[in-house]
């Protein structure tokens, strides 16, 4: 085997540009979890939940001055996108049942964009293949802010606290606009969300029970309760009027 | 204690979710009202961590350098500045409003 980027696998090699965006989310995440959990927890914590959203989810609960309830459902709410995510991957992933767990285990947000070949097709093994850069940067990036936390001190001081809000609001753009924000691998898959209003409806109906709950509930609690908007799901959409893409069935 | 077992609770709760469908479906969906609900959690979940991490301090609600770090962010994500760089101009404003304030 030639040891060039060309020989290398196909996932691998996609992966490698998120190595410096991955570990720099990974430095901010130590640098603020390591005051409110410790040094040695929160490297563990990104070593075994491995997930951004889930880690940032539950450390803003707690900084905010929520119990570890309410953290850990929010953590868990955070990731709840894997369900689906597990299922449009599931048609393609092949073997025993231990070896479909672990395929099923290494998916991340991006090694799913990664991996997508259209029309519902996924290269499992292009997903995981995605995944060694992306674990690596995110575990030394905690490391490396964690370290860093101790010689800064609080993160107040220098703006630091605003990462979270801005982390998450890179997150939200994309799924509120993902016409205007998207790059264009992302777009073949949100093809049948196009038309879809709900995403921006159910993210403004959650800033408001959020807003309204803050002063008159324990913290933690209006995130949990404002989780709740995505109910509106429930309701089946207005079939569109032009059906140009059938068979995405997503 | 109490954060080590929110750490195995996140951990084996990401797991499970990330390979249930793995598990279970043999190329079969879930119910489509699910699947319609579950996909807008996302979306519901991280706006309220958004207005949380931006506009509260405990229980108060408060406009302070973080809105404006904020905002200044959002405006830079709009224009499609990458996520790392739009973290560092948020941080930098509310860092520089601190300082003057």
């Amino acid at each position: 085997m030639r040891w060039t980027p060309e020989a290398w696998p196909e996932g691998l090699r996609a992966s490698m540009p998120l190595g410096l965006p991955i570990a720099a989310v990974g430095v901010s995440f130590g640098l603020l979890a390591g005051p409110v959990l410790g040094a040695i927890p929160s490297i563990v914590m990104s070593a075994v939940v491995w997930s951004g959203t889930a880690q940032f989810a539950a450390l803003t609960i707690l900084a905010s001055g929520g119990g570890t309830a309410l953290a850990a459902g929010a953590g868990l709410l955070a990731n709840t996108r894997f369900l689906p995510m597990g299922f449009a991957i599931a048609p393609s992933v092949r073997g025993g049942l231990v070896r479909r767990l672990l395929k099923g285990a290494v998916l991340a947000d991006a090694s799913f964009v990664i991996g997508h070949r259209g029309g519902g097709q996924f290269d499992i093994s292009a997903i995981a293949w995605a995944a060694p850069v992306q674990y690596v940067t995110w575990v030394g990036g905690t490391i490396a802010g964690v370290a860093g936390a101790t010689a800064i001190g609080d993160p107040g001081r220098w703006g630091l606290d605003v990462l979270f809000p801005i982390f998450y609001l890179s997150l939200l753009l994309p799924e509120l606009f993902p016409v205007h924000i998207q790059a264009a691998g992302r777009r073949a898959r949100r093809q049948a969300d196009r038309r879809n209003l709900r995403p921006i409806i159910v993210a403004l109906l959650a800033a408001a029970i959020t807003l309204a709950l803050t002063p008159v509930t324990p913290p933690g609690v209006p995130v949990v309760v404002a989780a709740a908007a995505a109910l509106i799901g429930l309701r089946a959409p207005r079939e569109p009027v032009t059906q140009r893409s059938a068979g995405d069935g997503a | 204690m109490k954060t080590w077992l929110l750490i195995a609770v996140l951990a084996v709760g990401t797991v499970l979710m990330k390979a249930l469908g793995p598990v279970l479906a043999g190329g079969r969906q879930p119910p489509a009202p699910l699947t319609r609900v579950v996909a807008l959690v996302a979306p519901a979940l991280i706006s309220a961590l958004i207005v949380t991490g931006t506009f509260t301090q405990g229980q108060q609600l408060i406009i302070d350098a973080r809105a404006v770090g904020v905002a200044v962010a959002a405006v830079a994500l709009w224009f499609r500045v990458p996520a790392v760089f739009a973290m560092l101009i948020g941080v930098v404003v509310c860092a520089v409003l601190r300082f003057l304030a």
